[in-house]
Formats: structure tokens, sequence, C-alpha cells
């Protein structure tokens, strides 16, 4: 079973993605910053992650900038999901190694599109 | 509703685009008409119907036609067949048109645009390697409004996140607000023109590669293979059909065998490809 691990601060969008991740079959984990993501992924690597950007203690920029520097760092699939919707955002998030890129609001449709696009499903 | 005005839309429907209304679907005519009511100040479906009888208006005919087809799509939909475009049916026409260097692709039921816009696109990418040729691509609908929302090449933020890569999207679309807009260079690569898959498209031309898909589903078995002879009549010997990924020619057509492992791809049934 492939495994995606959901950082996102707000409660109630890890419970929504988590129910349609697990729709399509994935193994779920949480976590509610970059701090505590990157401890997760420092002990074991996910091979997708649902990514929120604006989050304390640290966002999901400089997570992913971390999660890359990691030894076989590149291998986890990165799709964004925030309601950061600029067209330079994304262009930004794209040139620090995310695979993909959901702005919010979302739904299953597109959360199933955005990872066969990485090729998770 | 009447049971005779069930008969009488049905009816309608059918003629004009070939669309089966079963009485399961019955339903839909409410959901999906009392908008078209409102707009010409009819209070229900009966009203509209006797509208229909006596007036024979054109617009709002084709109104009632426009909002019972369904026209949903997505850009790149079902992934897979737009992947095979790209590394086999453009490849292939690449070396089988190297003479002319002319290629003629059909999008028969093109609907809001997506699906020609995603042959444009991959044409785009693959465009080091077409230098000189001349690559036409048609797009044809029978609803005129969905036409004109085609030819706009304006999406929303959900349409461009359902099949799109995001790569595509930064690079093949400008941001205004919450809408994207294709970019013109993009969009004067497809033609869109009005046209009703019940009548024989010969003055189309020949074509090399014709896009059917997700608009057979909604016919009855006669108009399924009649258009589908028609599609015949209008195919190059070494052509490619593509239909939905849940249609088949099989048991509706003589004049087509499926591409060996290209699911959703279908061959002259005397080629061999
Ligand atoms: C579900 S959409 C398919 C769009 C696209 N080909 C795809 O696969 O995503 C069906 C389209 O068929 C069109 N259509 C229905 N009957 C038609 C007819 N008789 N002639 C031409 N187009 C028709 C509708 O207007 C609608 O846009």
């Amino acid at each position: 079973m492939k495994t995606c691990l959901i950082v996102d601060d707000s409660r109630v969008i890890r419970m929504v993605a988590r129910k349609i991740l697990e729709d399509l079959g994935f193994d779920v984990t949480e976590a509610e910053n970059g701090q505590i993501a990157l401890d997760m992924c420092q002990k074991s690597l996910p091979d997708g992650i649902l990514l929120d950007w604006v989050m304390p203690v640290m966002d999901g920029m400089e997570f992913l900038k971390r999660l890359r520097a990691l030894p076989n760092g590149s291998a986890t699939k990165v799709v964004f999901c925030t309601t950061e919707t600029d067209v330079g955002r994304i262009r930004e998030a794209i040139a620090n190694g995310a695979d993909e890129y959901i702005m919010k609001p979302f739904d299953s449709e597109i959360v199933q599109s955005k990872f066969m696009q990485v090729g998770l499903i | 509703m009447r049971i005779e005005n069930f008969e009488l839309l049905s009816t309608l429907l059918k003629q004009r685009s070939g669309l089966v209304l079963t009485k399961d679907k019955a339903y839909l005519l409410e959901t999906r008409l009392m908008p078209v009511a409102r707009k010409y100040n009819l209070a229900n479906l009966d009203q509209i119907c006797d509208a229909v009888r006596t007036r024979q208006d054109s617009a709002m005919i084709a109104d009632i036609t426009d909002v019972m087809m369904s026209c949903g799509t997505h850009f790149f939909r079902d992934k897979k067949p737009f992947d095979l475009f790209s590394t086999k049916v453009l490849p292939r026409l690449r070396a089988a048109r190297a003479d002319t260097k002319k290629i003629r692709l059909w999008c028969a039921a093109c609907s809001s645009g997506q699906e020609p816009y995603s042959l444009a696109m991959l044409i785009k990418e693959a465009q080091e390697t077409l230098g000189g040729w001349q690559i036409e691509i048609l797009a044809t609908d029978l609803s005129e409004g969905i036409l004109a929302k085609a030819k706009a090449g304006i999406y929303s933020q959900f349409e461009v996140q359902r099949g799109l890569p995001i790569r595509m999207l930064i690079k093949y679309f400008r941001q205004n607000g919450d809408k994207w807009h294709m970019d013109s260079g993009i969009r004067s690569m497809v033609d869109f023109k009005p046209f009703n898959l019940l009548e024989h498209p010969r003055a189309l031309g020949q074509f090399d590669v014709i896009l059917c898909r997700n608009v057979l589903t909604y016919f009855d078995q006669p108009t399924k293979a009649k258009t589908l002879s028609h599609m015949s009549d209008v195919l190059a010997k070494d052509g490619i059909l593509y239909l939905g990924l849940s249609e088949t020619v099989r048991g509706v057509s003589e004049e087509f065998k499926p591409v060996p492992d290209m699911r959703g791809l279908y061959q002259h049934a005397d080629a061999d490809l």
C-alpha cells in the first residue's frame, strides 16, 4: 500500500484530505506543521506528501527545501495544496522541487487527478 | 409532467441531437429544464412543451438540447489515450506523412474545448520535431453555446485542475483573478465550428485522427452505427479513431477494430497498424 503524509495546520482539511486519500487506497499519516513532518520524514519517507504552504512553526516551502536535502529526499512526490494561487507562487514551488500543485478549494477529483499526474495512482 | 410531454421532449432531443432519453432519466428534465423555463418566463415543463408545440422557437429548442446534453469534460481526459497520442500516434504520422507534412485532426464532440486544446498543447510540445509541418485541428460540437465557451478559452480554477499538469498550466495559460486564459498561440491552433454528428461529415474533408469520445454513449444502436460508418468514410486508410473508454465498436460496427494494446484507439477493420 502506498503511503501519503498530509501536512496542514487545519484539522478539518486534514480530515477531508485523509478521507479522499484513503478512498484512493493510500495509507495516510498526518502532521500539523513542517517541523513535525520533517521529523517524521527523517525516520521514514512516505511515497507522497500533500503539503500546505502557510503553517506555524515551519511553513511548507521551508519543509520542502529541507525534505529535498535529505538523503533520498527527492524520491517522495510532493503535491502542494494551498490557498496561495498566484502563478508566481506556483513557479516558486516548482522551482523548489514540488511535483504538482493544488489550489484550494479542492475536491476528490482534483486530488485524484494530481496524484495520477505524479504517478502514485 | 404529462406523459405526452415526456414523449414530445424525448422525440425532440432524439431528432435534434441523437440523444436518447429513457424514462428513468425523466427526473433530469425537471432539474435541468427549470432554468430554461424561467428564462422564457414559463412556469413549468408542461408550459415549455406547449411553447415548443405552438411556437417552434428555435432558440428555446437549442437551449433545451444544450442543457439536456451532458457536456462534462476535462483536459487530458483519461490521460493514457493522450500519452499514446504523443508517444505512438504522432510519431507514426510523422513517418507516414513525411512527403506532405500535413496532418488533420478532428475532435467531433469537443464540448468546452479541453479536448482539442489538450491535443494542441501536445503538438506544441512536440514542435521541434514538427518544424515546417502543417497541423490542423478541427473541433466541432452541436451546441453553439458550448462552442462560444470553447473559443474563448477561459477556464475556472476547478476546470484547470482536472487532468492538466501544473507545468502546462503555467506554461500555456495566463492568470486573471480566479480565471485562467488559454494562451492565444494555442487557441489559434484550433478551428471551432458547429457540426451535428447526425449529418454526414464529408464536407469537412479527410482526417488522420478522429476523436469521437463520450458522445456515442448517448445515442441508440442504429445512430451509433451510422455515426461510426460516417467516421469511417472520412478517416484516412491508416488513420486512428479515438472513442471514450466506456465506448466500443464491438457489436456496433464492422468497419473498425481496436488497435491492439491501445485502449480507446481504433483502426479501419482492414488496416494493420
Ligand atoms: C460529454 S461531452 C464529451 C466531450 C469530450 N469529447 C470528452 O470526451 O471529454 C459530449 C458532447 O457531445 C455533444 N453532442 C451531443 N450530441 C451531439 C451531436 N448530435 N452532434 C455533435 N455534438 C453532440 C454535446 O454538446 C457535448 O458537448
